[in-house]
This record gives C-alpha cells, structure tokens and sequence, in this order.
C-alpha cells in the first residue's frame, strides 16, 4: 500500500503553507520531510494526519482515499513535537487510550488491553513505567510513550513531527538509531518531519527537500547529496 | 544562618528588615481593619444576646424562606452556568471564529454592568411594562417578582465566574492533547469527557466555588426583580436588609452570620483543595 499525494494544496488566510504538493511513498518506507521553518513540511504532515483540511488535492493509501475519513477514523499514529502526552493519565493509561475510546463492539477486552500495553512498554523499552505520570518521566522516556501510544492503535502508518527536536544530543543518537531499527521491524510507512538535514540523511529511505511550499527534490539520500536538483537544496544541504 | 555569613551585606533579594516590617504591618493591618473586622463583627453583633437568640432568628418561616430560595435559585444557576461557562471557554480557547473577541467582551459584561441595571434589564424586559410584559401576563407566566426572575438575575451577575477562571487555563493548556485523543481514535465527545475535562477540573472547582458564593450572595439584581415580598421572594441577603430596616438587629446580623459562614466554608473548601492538591494543580498548568 504506497501513499500517493497530489496536488495538495493549502493557505491559511492568505498565506500559502502549500502549492501543489505530489509525492508517492512506497510500502515501509522512512520517508524524511527535510526543509527550514515555514516550508509547508509540518502542515504536510498534519493534512496526512487529518489535523488540517486541504484546500485542493488528494492522498490515497492503497485504494483508501484518505483525506475523505475523517482523523478519527484515519489510524495514522501521530507522534507531536512535545509528545502531547495526557497529562492526568499514568503511562499505561496513555497507551491504552487509544483501544479504550474504540466503540464497544471492536475493544479488546480490559485483560487484553493490559496484556498490549505490557508488550508495548516492553517494545519501547519501559517496562516497568506504566505507573508513572508523563511529568515524572525524562523527555526521551515521554518521546517513547508518545509512540507506544500511537503504535497501540496498530497504526497504517506512522507520523513523526520533529520526532527528536526537544531532546538534547546524546540522547537524540541513541533514539534514532532505535527508532530506525524498530520501524524496519515493523515494516511501518513512516513519515518524519525535521529540518536537521543530517538527521534526515542519516535516518531516512527517502528525503523529500521541501521550501516555500512546494517538494524542491525527492530522491535517496544519497541522490540528494550527489545531484541537487534545485540551487535551494545545494545551498540548503550544504550550509 | 546569618550569622554564620562572613560578610554583613544583604542578598540581593532582600530589603531592609526595616522595610520589611512597615509594608508587612501595613498590609496585615489594612487585611485586618477593613477584611477579618468586619466579618468578626457581624458574629459578634449576631451572638449578642446569646446564641439560642441568633438560632430563633434564623429558625423563623420567613428567614427559613428566604433560606430555602437562596439555595433554589443557587442550585439552578449553578448547573446552567457549569455548562454554559465550559461551553463559552471551549470555544474561545480551542477554536478560531468571527466574533470571537466580542463573546470575550460579552462575558466581562456582568462584571462591568452594575447589578441593579441588570435587574432592571430583565424589568424591561420581563415586567408587566415591559417589552413581553403583556403577552406573559396573558400567558398566566410569572417571571418578575418570582423564582424565574431570581433565577435570571443570578445566573446574570455569576455567570463570568467560570469562563474566566477557565478560559485562561484551556489556553494555556493549548490543543495538542484533543488532537493526541483525536488521531488515537476518540470521537468529540470522548475527547472533552476524557482529555479536555480532566486537564480543566481543577479550575472548574474553583469557578464553581466562586460562582456559588456570588449566587448565595447577590442582593442588587435580585433586589430589583425580586419584590421583596416576605416568605416568598426575599432571598437571604434581600431578608438580612428587611430584618435591619425593621430595626431587628440581632436577627439581621444572625442571618447575616449565616451568610458569611457560608461564604467561609467556601473559601475554606478552596484553600483545602489547594493544599490538598497543589502538586496536580500545578502539574495541570505545567508541560
């Protein structure tokens, strides 16, 4: 199931965010959004996730048309820049958020949603944590919880908005070489928004270069290193 | 510890012990003179004669009535205002629409009105002058001068106590997290009964601390549409002006008593609240 988008198009006021983006996402892919602030990548992203409304354009997921679902019903696990954990809910409780609030007839049954949330935890190496509250947690163990609680919804694929931005260096290593182990794993079409170009080239399949709203290039990493398509990127991947 | 300091220099953040003393004695004094004074002496005044005294003035169908209708007209507004105070701060604070600084304005407005125009809104409107006046009356509909104007003229004059205490708070707290609830799966309503209304109790409380206090409380708007008829629209505070004016002190100032205590035991389930739960409280507003 490849993600195929195009022609995405979106202005907020009178501001273009986006003019008529394409791109097409193979299976199982980890697909960077690389581009300085104000590029269009985080609303690319939140439009595939169904927090913004285009004004022109199409996503399709296999043959799902995915901008005419609404985002509830999307299954894109979202993970937020500062994690948007629920405050008032212990880590278990993040995870198993998303199986709770299913309507009755597809929940699991409470058993199964503890047995989950255990495995989760265990995959994202915090066993042992559910009791805790997101406050009482480091910023790389909440990054974690934050996509435990979106790979709990047994996401079609996953969402990451600057994935490693509010981390400080040394953990953002040891996250990224974990996070790209896991997602080959999973074989889960990953998209992950960052202006850190070494991050994109060291951790992505794909890197689309993105500025003022349109895909400036879209290649390999090392395509993209070896033949800037745009003097943008050349300049943009240099500096 | 100070003298243990190898120098006799203040920290920056200190000021003279001098200072701190006159503006301490200042504030405690002005707290004291013109807050805990008064408050004490309308106990005092109450217990006068002897507490079996201020229990008969209160113990009496009139002030029982007046009672009773205070707590009516607070169990009324109190719900409507709890639903329409979220609902107004939901909108303001987690979504973008025309108007939207005029309903912030709009909320403010009992704060700015003076009560009695208030209750004189609802004259105009309501009474038997007034602009439904006529077809009410033919309606066989009491509004004025009754329960149903009471009720108006309390949820007029209490209704900015929620949305202000929450509109900040939902702000603050921003939208990332119905958006988290919203991706995972939950529909709107799970959303704000299991992400948005959890984030905001706290603050909901104290609203509806205040709100209440200020229902019980109210005597201008409530004053003008409630006629003041004696065991059936007088309310507590209404009841307090009627007892004084008919030269009953002790009775006025043990139903006055009455009042005040309720307004303690406000306060102090706030205080109580805050102390109890200060470490939720605060993590609410942190992240």
């Amino acid at each position: 199931m490849s993600l195929v988008i195009a022609n995405i198009a979106k202005e907020f006021g009178r501001y273009p965010a986006l003019k008529g983006v394409s791109l097409t996402l193979p299976t199982g892919k980890f697909v960077a959004l690389l581009g300085p602030s104000g590029s269009g990548k985080t609303t690319l992203l939140r439009i595939l996730g169904g927090l913004e409304i285009p004004d022109a354009g199409s996503a399709r997921l296999g043959d799902t048309d995915l901008l005419a679902m609404p985002a509830r019903l999307r299954r894109t696990g979202f993970v937020f820049q500062n994690y948007a954990l629920f405050r008032h809910m212990t880590v278990a409780d993040n995870i198993a958020f998303g199986l709770k609030v299913r309507p009755r007839a597809n929940r699991p049954p409470k058993a199964e949603i503890a047995a989950r949330v255990e495995t989760l935890l265990e995959l994202v190496q915090l066993d042992g944590l559910g009791g805790r509250y997101p406050s009482q947690l480091s910023g790389g163990q909440r990054q974690r919880v934050a996509l435990a609680r979106a790979l709990a919804i047994e996401p079609r694929m996953l969402l990451l908005d600057e994935p490693f931005g509010a981390l400080d260096a040394k953990v953002r290593k040891e996250l990224r070489g974990w996070l790209r182990s896991l997602q080959q794993r999973l074989e889960l079409t990953t998209v992950f928004v960052t202006h850190d170009q070494e991050e994109a080239f060291a951790l992505a399949d794909l890197v689309a270069v993105m500025n003022l709203g349109r895909i400036e290039q879209f290649g390999t990493p090392d395509e993209v290193r070896r033949a800037p398509a745009t003097p943008f990127v050349a300049d943009f991947i240099a500096s | 510890m100070s003298a243990k300091r190898p120098y006799r220099y203040r920290g920056p953040r200190e000021d003279a012990p001098l200072l701190r003393l006159i503006l301490s004695a200042l504030a405690i004094g002005f707290i004291g003179l013109f807050l805990v004074l008064p408050v004490v002496l309308v106990f005092a005044e109450a217990l006068n004669s002897g507490l079996a005294f201020a229990l008969d003035a209160i113990d009496e169908p009139d002030a029982r009535s007046a009672i009773r209708l205070s707590l009516i007209a607070a169990a009324i507004t109190l719900p409507l205002n709890i639903v329409f105070g979220v609902a107004a701060s939901w909108a303001i604070a987690k979504f973008d629409f025309p108007g939207k600084s005029f309903l912030t304005t709009l909320i403010d407005l009992p704060y700015a009105i003076s009560p009695v125009v208030a209750g004189m809104i609802y004259l105009l409107v309501f009474g038997l002058q007034g602009w439904f006046g006529e077809y009410l009356r033919d309606a066989d509909v009491q509004i004025v001068f009754a329960l149903p104007g009471i009720v108006l003229a309390t949820l007029f004059v209490s209704f900015p106590f929620v949305a202000r205490e929450l509109i900040p708070l939902m702000q603050d707290q921003g939208r990332t997290e119905e958006e988290a609830a919203i991706s995972l799966g939950a529909s709107g309503f799970q959303t704000f009964l299991r992400v948005t209304l959890p984030n905001i109790k706290w603050g909901l409380m104290y609203g509806v601390l205040l709100c209440n206090a200020r229902a019980m409380g109210e005597f201008g708007a409530v004053s003008v549409v409630s006629g003041h008829i004696r065991g059936l629209t007088n309310t507590m505070p209404l009841h307090v002006e009627v007892l004084y004016n008919d030269y009953q002190s002790v009775g006025a100032f043990a139903v006055a008593s009455l009042l005040a205590l309720l307004a303690l035991v406000t306060l102090a389930l706030k205080a109580l609240l805050e102390w109890r739960y200060a470490d939720e409280i605060a993590a609410a507003h942190r992240h």
